[in-house]
């Protein structure tokens, strides 16, 4: 009992970090009905401009909110330069343009900051709350930062006027310019806030993964499961299924026999795929009807 | 003239739909565009729109509007119930309301307007928290409508609003259009497939066929005109 | 009450394979025969080297052919056919290394074993749809260098290390060298398959497993049925990935766990976007790019080869969104109207 309650709050921890990606991916995919798939290089990139910053001597704060700043303008700038250019073409040539961006970043990171590993600091410090070994400070601190962005984005979304005309220019674009909407505008928007919030999404993570360019491939392929898990219409849901992948990654690594260890990612992704032929919207996705 | 067309082309992609084509609207009135499948009615309003390719001239209220993005079209005062409603489904009846009044200011008189649109169509008040996709077709009709009327608009854009529509739901529809156009004065242009209904409302006519318009009179010389109706419009 | 929405069922798009005005049956059958006759020509005047990368280039064109099938011509979206190449590869490394089969009944024994378990996958990935379907195979394609390092089955697999294939010998009563011998295997095996291919979309069949991607609901309306066609497809999108795999073993004498990871099945993918999806004959240029672009841009600078690779990648698709086959009657068109004109 001791050792699964353990896991599960190891898994809570981890769990933070993919709901935190799970959230960016949400957002974007919100804003622009497309998954990126370059969501986690982005995240990674911003947490390297916030660590250079903080080398040339910015405090950790200054560095933060300058990193998310930049990264909004550069979402805007990406959606403006690669997205809209092939907004028009099929969808599969739109992942190829997302997967020549993970590429352009992915190097680029790699030529400028080198592949060694590096440490990134944290304004929660790393000791253990509640005295055990269940939890320590940095990752309360996450989950309660996942939270917070969660609850900022929903009163967003759902409170504010530039919020119902984000979500109108995603769910039916034509419809939304017949209203006076800059779908162009709201598009961009989304791009920029997807950026920004991958930001945080990096650099609350990098203090836990260490900071080098190949750190976000396992995340965002974990924060994919959890968005999909909770279902993509639905931000809390993708922060809740954000955590649940992370329990569920951890307690198959400890608890199936003999095979746990070596192949938890692929168990903790058939999980998922089998609780998505039960509910293929996800577990808090709205139901799709499907006409012809 | 609020609106006026001249010379009108329009293309979808390398087909041409519309040749020449030309007609106007005063402030206030309601006029209407017949025609048969396929004869072009609908691409003409998405010719006002900028939702397709066009040559040739549109004024509204004296600006040349042709080529213009359909948000700025908008943003003048044309609201556009478009082929097939463009309700936003996934959101609700109150938020497709406020939608429509985007690009206002004043949040008092959006208020208002909102309560006018729920007096004009009570079962759109009863659902006002619903999800838009599941209001039946004529609420949604009703919705569609109302969405534009929160633009206060000086022109609205009708395409086929009687579509798939029960016919007691229909003669509901036209006679709060007619209401609407006597206490407001927006002015209308209805494309409608149901030519008798749309004579009763109108008071000028233009026929539509293949691109070109073939006939154009008021709405009572036509609906007079026995052998114009069978030759045409089938009635 | 669950909320509703409609949703459109997104497809990738694949514009119907129409054959430009311009070109008659015979003119394609000319340029076919001039292009095999070329191609049979190479080993014979080009280097070793050069024939090795042509016969690459025909088995990632093979490889993208199955991706082709599934996800151009029948609408599934796969990000796992880097382990349908993999399973082939090993396939045919186990079947030669430890029972001594002799390469060429590899082939079809690879074939069978990925049609096998790409059908039995098409089975729950009926219930996917487009990136639910995504997530499923990149699963399945992660978890095959791990299956393939797992302890439990090191004594087949040979673990991380791999297994060594010998390469083929070729007949004694021919006067060409081993790597001259793969090129005209690898060539007989991709005339017959691609013609195989060209086939069954040109037949009922054909039709009915591209009308399960232009519109489901409507096909099975038509009495088409739906889980026989998509499952089959799956398993013969397989079967041609793992022939190509299984001729890439032979190609490079070797296979390893890390050779067949997620990166492959987006090599895949990006060369059949570029090749054109839906286009049989795109699947070629495909291969070609996938083999020779990130080479290049690896020359032009090791540090940024990566960012030069993701940048042309990003020209390609500005200048053809449709890829290279779209490209070609976008320019077979433009030229018919220009001669009615």
């Amino acid at each position: 009992m001791e050792l699964l309650l353990q896991q599960v709050m190891a898994g809570l921890a981890n769990g933070a970090i993919y709901a935190c990606m799970a959230l960016a991916v949400v957002m974007i995919y919100q804003a622009i009905d497309h998954l990126n798939f370059a969501q986690g290089e982005m995240a990674m990139f911003s947490t390297f401009i916030a660590w250079q910053l903080m080398a040339w001597g910015l405090p950790y704060w200054v560095a933060f909110a300058a990193a998310a700043v930049v990264s909004f303008i550069a979402g805007v700038l990406i959606d403006r330069v690669l997205f809209r250019p092939v907004q028009k073409a099929p969808i599969l040539s739109q992942i190829v343009a997302f997967i020549a961006l993970f590429s352009i970043l992915n190097s680029s990171a790699g030529q400028i900051w080198d592949y060694t590993i590096k440490s990134f600091p944290t304004p929660f410090g790393h000791r253990s709350l509640f005295g055990g070994t269940l939890i320590d400070t940095h990752e309360a601190g996450m989950i309660g930062v996942t939270l917070v962005m969660l609850a900022l984005l929903y009163l967003f979304f759902r409170g504010t006027r530039l919020g119902l005309a984000m979500r109108a220019a995603a769910a039916n674009p034509e419809s939304a310019r017949l209203v006076g909407i800059r779908v162009g505008w709201m598009t961009a928007l989304g791009w920029g806030m997807a950026a920004a919030i991958g930001a945080v999404a990096g650099m609350l993570i990098a203090p836990v993964v260490f900071l080098e360019p190949n750190m976000m491939l396992g995340v965002l392929l974990y924060g994919f499961a959890g968005a999909v898990l909770g279902g993509l219409t639905s931000p809390g849901g993708a922060v809740a299924g954000g955590f649940a992948v992370g329990i569920i990654e951890n307690l198959a690594g400890t608890f199936i026999p003999y095979v746990g260890r070596e192949l938890k990612l692929t168990i903790a992704l058939a999980l998922i795929v089998i609780v998505l032929m039960f509910r293929p919207s996800g577990v808090f996705g709205t139901r799709v009807v499907s006409r012809v | 003239m609020l609106l006026e067309v001249t010379g009108l082309d329009a293309f979808y992609g390398q087909n041409q739909a519309l040749y020449g084509v030309g007609f106007g609207l005063d402030e206030g009135h309601v006029r209407t565009l017949l025609g048969a499948n396929g004869a072009g009615k609908t691409t003409v309003l998405r010719a006002i729109c900028g939702m397709v390719r066009v040559a040739g001239d549109i004024y509204f209220d004296g600006k040349r509007i042709s080529g213009w993005a359909t948000e700025d079209v908008v943003r003048l005062g044309v609201a556009h119930v478009p082929e097939g409603r463009g309700t936003f489904l996934r959101l609700s009846v109150e938020e497709n309301l406020q939608l429509g009044a985007m690009t206002r200011k004043r949040g008092r008189e959006i208020a208002d307007d909102i309560e006018r649109v729920y007096a004009n169509f009570p079962r759109l008040k009863e659902r006002r928290a619903q999800q838009a996709g599941t209001l039946s077709g004529g609420e949604q009709q009703m919705l569609a409508v109302g969405r534009a009327l929160m633009l206060r608009p000086r022109l609205l854009l009708l395409d086929e609003p009687s579509f798939g529509l029960a016919p007691l739901i229909v003669e509901e529809l036209f006679s709060i259009l007619r209401r609407i156009n006597a206490e407001t004065g927006v002015a209308m242009l209805i494309v409608e497939q149901n030519a008798a209904l749309a004579l009763e409302l109108a008071d000028h006519a233009y026929l539509l066929e293949t691109g070109h318009v073939v006939l154009d009179a008021p709405a009572a010389v036509i609906a007079a005109d026995e052998a114009v109706r069978r030759s045409y419009l089938g009635y | 009450m669950t909320s509703v929405r409609e949703e459109q069922i997104a497809v990738p798009a694949a514009e119907p394979v129409r054959r430009p005005v311009s070109m008659r049956l015979t003119g394609r059958r000319l340029i076919i025969a001039v292009a095999v006759a070329l191609a049979a020509a190479v080993p014979l005047v080009a280097t070793s080297f050069v024939t090795f990368q042509v016969t690459e280039v025909m088995i990632y064109g093979l490889a993208i052919l199955g991706l082709n099938l599934l996800t151009g011509f029948n609408g599934q979206f796969s990000l796992g056919h880097s382990a349908f190449y993999g399973l082939g590869a090993y396939t045919t490394a186990i079947l030669m290394h430890n029972y001594d089969v002799p390469y060429y009944w590899t082939l079809p024994a690879a074939g069978a074993v990925c049609f096998a378990v790409g059908f039995l996958f098409g089975l729950p990935a009926l219930r996917l749809q487009n990136l639910y379907l995504a997530l499923a195979t990149f699963a399945l394609a992660n978890a095959m260098p791990q299956i393939l390092k797992f302890h439990a089955l090191e004594n087949w697999t040979g673990g991380v290390q791999g297994l060594v294939v010998d390469q083929p010998d070729p007949p004694s009563f021919l006067p060409i060298d081993g790597d001259q011998w793969l090129y005209y295997f690898t060539l007989a095996v991709i005339l017959v398959m691609f013609a195989a291919a060209a086939n069954l979309i040109r037949s009922r069949s054909g039709r009915a497993i591209m009308a399960i991607r232009d519109n489901p609901i409507a096909a099975a309306a038509m009495g088409i049925n739906l889980s026989l066609y998509k499952t089959l497809t799956f398993g013969v999108s397989a079967l041609y990935t793992g022939v190509a795999g299984a001729l890439g073993a032979l190609a490079v004498a070797f296979v390893a766990p890390d050779s067949f990871t997620i990166f492959l099945s987006i090599s895949l993918l990006v060369g059949l976007v570029i090749g054109g999806v839906g286009s049989i004959p795109g699947c070629l240029f495909g291969g070609l790019f996938v083999l020779y672009v990130p080479n290049i841009a690896n020359s032009l600078s090791t540090g940024l080869a990566g960012a030069l690779y993701g940048v042309i990648l990003l020209l390609v698709i500005f200048v053809m969104p449709a890829g290279a086959a779209g490209f070609v009657r976008f320019v077979l068109a433009r030229l018919a109207r220009f001669r009615q004109s």
